[in-house]
C-alpha cells in the first residue's frame, strides 16, 4: 500500500495498461506536456509521441479519429480536457462511437475510453464546471464511469481501458489532489459494481463522484446524533448496481440521492424512479433527491456556491427523511 | 478519351460491368421501394457511378473505405455482396448489418468497407482515425474516404484534413461533387473556390477531375494512391459529377430545370465508357450483354431478398454493448 493522489492513480492506470497492451494509446491536446492537469506527466518520454499523441484543438476529430482507430484494431484513450469541451464532439461520441457496433450488426466493436473531467472546483464558471453524466447514461452503447477515490480511479480506469465498448470516464477535477491508499500490484475494480462507502441502517444515501465525500462528511455528523446513514458510491452509472442499492433500501426503507449535477433530469431521477417502481411498498418515507438548482455555474464564489450541494443540505435532508411522519 | 484505342479492354471492361451493376442495383432498389420493399429512404447515385468505380478499382481488398448516405455504389465497388446489401435495404435477415442499419448504414468490414454514414461529414474524422490506426500499427493499407460537396461546409472536414496532413496519414479524400446539398445548390452556400482550394490551403495536394469520365477518375486515383502508398500523406480528389435522381429516390427535384437534367443524361458516365470501349474495338453486342447481365443479376437479387425472412426480433437487443441489460426498465 502506498498513498498517492487521485491524479497519479489515473496516471498509473494508463502506464500499467499501456505497458500491458501495445494497442493502447492516448490522444489529446497538450499530452506531450503532461496534459492540462498533469495526468500524462512524462508519459510521452516513456511511450513516445506515437502512443501519447499531441493533437490539434479539434475535439470532433479527436473523438472521430478514435472511433476509426478503434475500428482498425487499436484501443485509444481520448483526452477531452474538460467534459464541457466534449460537447464539440458529441456527434462523434453519440452517433458514431456508441452506435457503430449495433448499427453495423455487430461486425466490430469500438473499444475506447473517453476521459472528460467533470465538476466544480474553483471559480471556473459556466463552461468549465459542468457535470453532464446524465446525458451519457441516456445513450445506449455507452458505459459511464465516475470514480471518487484514488484507488477507484486506478482500478476503474484500468477496467475501462480493457472494456470492449466505448466508456465515458468522468474524473472529478476537484479530486485531482485527493490522497488515498493505492494497492500494490494489479488492482482492477469491476465496472458496474457500487461501493458501500459507509454502512448504516437509518437511511440509504446514493451518490457518485465528488459528492461521495460530502455525503461521508454528512454521515459522520449525523452519526454523532445517532443517525447511521449508509452511503453507496455507485462508481459506475451505466450499468448501475441496482442490486446493491435495492438491498440497502430494503433494509433502511429510506432513500436520498445526492448529485452535483443539475437535479432536473439528472441521473438521480433514474435512481429515484427505479426505487419507487420496485420498492414503493417498502419505503418508510418519500424518496428525496438533492442536486444543483437549474442555473449555470457562476464565477464569483458567493454565486458559485448557490449551485453547490453542501454538507448542511445533506444533513437536513436526512433529518427530514428519518423524522417520524406527522400523524394524519 | 484520346487514348481510347490504347484502352486496357480487360480492365475497363470490368469497370464497365461494375458501373452497370451499380446502376442496376439502384434501379432495382428504386423499383422495390415503389413496391414498399425498401423500408427507409434511399439516396441513389445514378449518374455518379464513375466515381465509385474509378476510385475503388484502385483499392486493394485490404484497403479501407468510408462512405456516405449515398453509398450503394461505393459499397458494391469495394466488393460487398449485392444480395446482402439488398437484404439490408429490405430490412431482412442476412443483410450486411442484419437489418439493423439499412441503406444509410451499410457496412461490410469483411471487404474493408467501414460504413456509410447518416451524418454528413462524419466519416471524415473516422477515416482519418482509421488511417491513424493503420499507421500506428505499421500497416501498408490505405484508407479512401468519399464524401459529398455539402460535407466540405462542416467543421469535421477542416478538422479531418488538417489532422491527416499533420500526421501525414495514408488517406485519399474524395469529394464526390454532384452539385447539390439535398435540395440546395452547394455553390450558393460555399465560399471560395471549393474543396480542392480548401485542401491546398492545408498543404494537401488536390486534383480536380471530370467525375463522369471514369478513365480520368481512374488515372487521377492511381497517381494519388501511388503517392499515398509512397508515404507522402493525404491527397484530395475533387470529382465533378451530377445527381440524376432527386436527393432521395422519392424527391421529384423540382428545384432544378428539366433541361438541365436532360443535358446531364447525355453525359452518362456509363455511356461514355461504353463509347470508349467501342472505339477500342469492343463489340456492341458484348457491351449490350454486359448491361443485360447486370440487370438480370440485380433483378434476381431483389427477388431473392424479397423471399428472405425478417430478422429475429430479439436481435434488437443484441450488440448494444457487453455490459448492462438493454431491456432495463423498458417494459
Ligand atoms: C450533419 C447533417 N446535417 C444534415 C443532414 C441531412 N442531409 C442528409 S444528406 C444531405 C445533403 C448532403 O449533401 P452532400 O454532402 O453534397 O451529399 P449528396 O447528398 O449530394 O451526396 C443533408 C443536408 C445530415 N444527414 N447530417
Amino acid at each position: 500500500m502506498a498513498t498517492d493522489t487521485y491524479l497519479n492513480a489515473g496516471r498509473r492506470a494508463v502506464i500499467e495498461e499501456m505497458q500491458r497492451d501495445r494497442a493502447v494509446w492516448a490522444l489529446g491536446e497538450d499530452l506531450g506536456r503532461g496534459g492540462v492537469f498533469g495526468q500524462y506527466r512524462d508519459l510521452q518520454g516513456m511511450f513516445g509521441a506515437d502512443r501519447i499523441a499531441d493533437t490539434p484543438i479539434s475535439e470532433a476529430c479527436i473523438m472521430g479519429a478514435a472511433v476509426g482507430a478503434a475500428m482498425t484494431g487499436t484501443r485509444p484513450i481520448v483526452e477531452m480536457r474538460f467534459s464541457d469541451f466534449a460537447l464539440c464532439a458529441i456527434d462523434e461520441l453519440v452517433n458514431q462511437a456508441a452506435k457503430a457496433r449495433f448499427m453495423f450488426g455487430g461486425q466490430m466493436r469500438v473499444p475506447m475510453v473517453v476521459r472528460e473531467p467533470i465538476g466544480m472546483w474553483r471559480s471556473s464558471a459556466a463552461q468549465h464546471s459542468q457535470s453532464l453524466e446524465s446525458w451519457y447514461t441516456h445513450i445506449p452503447g455507452l458505459v459511464v464511469v465516475a470514480p471518487a477515490t484514488p484507488a477507484d480511479n486506478l482500478g476503474l480506469l484500468k477496467s475501462a481501458i480493457r472494456n470492449d465498448d466505448p466508456v465515458v470516464y468522468l474524473e472529478h477535477k476537484n479530486l485531482w489532489g485527493l490522497e488515498g491508499e493505492l494497492p500494490d500490484g494489479e488492482h482492477l475494480v469491476p465496472l458496474g459494481k457500487a461501493d458501500i462507502a459507509r454502512h448504516g441502517d437509518a437511511v440509504t444515501i446514493v451518490t457518485w463522484s465528488g459528492m461521495r465525500h460530502a455525503c461521508l462528511r454528512a454521515a459522520e455528523a449525523l452519526a454523532t446524533a445517532g443517525i447511521e446513514a449508509e452511503v453507496i458510491d455507485l462508481r459506475t452509472l451505466w450499468p448501475w448496481d441496482r442490486e446493491t442499492v435495492f438491498n440497502s433500501v430494503r433494509r433502511t426503507g429510506r432513500l436520498l440521492v445526492v448529485q452535483e449535477a443539475v437535479s432536473v433530469s439528472g441521473f438521480g431521477a433514474e435512481i429515484a424512479a427505479s426505487v419507487a417502481e420496485a420498492l414503493h411498498h417498502e419505503l418508510k418515507a418519500p424518496i428525496r433527491r438533492l442536486g444543483a438548482p437549474r442555473i449555470p455555474v457562476a464565477y464569483a464564489p458567493a454565486l458559485e456556491d448557490r449551485a453547490r450541494v453542501g454538507d448542511a443540505a445533506i444533513i437536513d435532508a436526512v433529518r427530514g427523511l428519518v423524522a417520524p411522519c406527522p400523524a394524519n | 478519351m484520346d487514348n481510347a484505342h490504347n484502352l486496357d479492354r480487360k480492365r475497363f471492361g470490368a469497370v464497365f460491368a461494375l458501373m452497370h451493376r451499380i446502376r442496376a442495383f439502384e434501379e432495382a432498389a428504386i423499383a422495390a421501394q415503389k413496391e414498399g420493399l425498401v423500408l427507409g429512404a434511399i439516396h441513389p447515385s445514378i449518374g455518379q457511378e464513375a466515381v465509385a468505380a474509378g476510385v475503388c478499382c484502385n483499392l486493394q481488398s485490404a484497403d479501407l473505405l468510408l462512405s456516405t448516405h449515398r453509398g450503394h455504389g461505393h459499397t458494391l465497388a469495394k466488393g460487398a455482396d449485392p444480395l446482402a446489401m439488398m437484404r439490408e435495404l429490405f430490412g431482412r435477415a442476412g443483410g450486411t448489418c442484419g437489418g439493423k442499419g439499412g441503406s444509410m448504414h451499410i457496412a461490410d468490414f469483411g471487404v474493408g468497407m467501414l460504413g456509410a454514414n447518416g451524418v454528413v461529414g462524419a466519416n471524415i474524422p473516422i477515416a482519418t482515425g482509421a488511417a491513424h490506426g493503420l499507421k500506428l500499427q505499421g500497416s501498408k493499407q490505405i484508407v479512401a474516404c468519399i464524401f459529398g460537396d455539402g460535407a466540405i461546409n462542416r467543421g469535421p472536414f477542416l478538422e479531418g484534413l488538417n489532422w491527416a496532413r499533420v500526421f501525414d496519414l495514408p488517406v485519399l479524400f474524395v469529394c464526390e461533387d454532384n452539385g447539390f446539398s439535398a435540395t440546395t445548390r452547394t455553390r450558393d452556400m460555399t465560399a471560395g473556390a471549393g474543396a480542392a482550394a480548401r485542401a491546398q490551403s492545408l498543404g494537401i495536394p488536390a486534383v480536380e477531375v471530370d467525375g463522369n469520365d471514369v478513365l480520368a477518375v481512374d488515372a487521377a486515383t492511381r497517381t494519388a494512391i501511388d503517392d499515398i502508398r509512397a508515404g507522402k500523406g493525404p491527397v484530395l480528389l475533387h470529382c465533378r459529377t451530377y445527381r440524376i435522381t432527386g436527393h432521395t429516390a422519392v424527391d421529384p427535384a423540382l428545384y432544378r430545370p428539366a433541361d438541365e437534367v436532360e443535358a446531364q443524361r447525355g453525359n452518362c458516365p456509363i455511356a461514355r465508357l461504353g463509347a470508349a470501349l467501342a472505339m477500342a474495338g469492343m463489340e456492341p453486342d458484348a457491351l449490350a450483354a454486359t448491361a443485360q447481365q447486370a440487370v438480370e443479376e440485380m433483378t434476381a437479387i431483389a427477388a431473392k431478398a424479397r423471399d428472405t425472412d425478417w430478422p429475429d426480433p430479439m436481435a434488437a437487443f443484441s450488440d448494444v454493448q457487453d455490459m448492462g441489460d438493454p431491456r432495463e426498465r423498458a417494459f
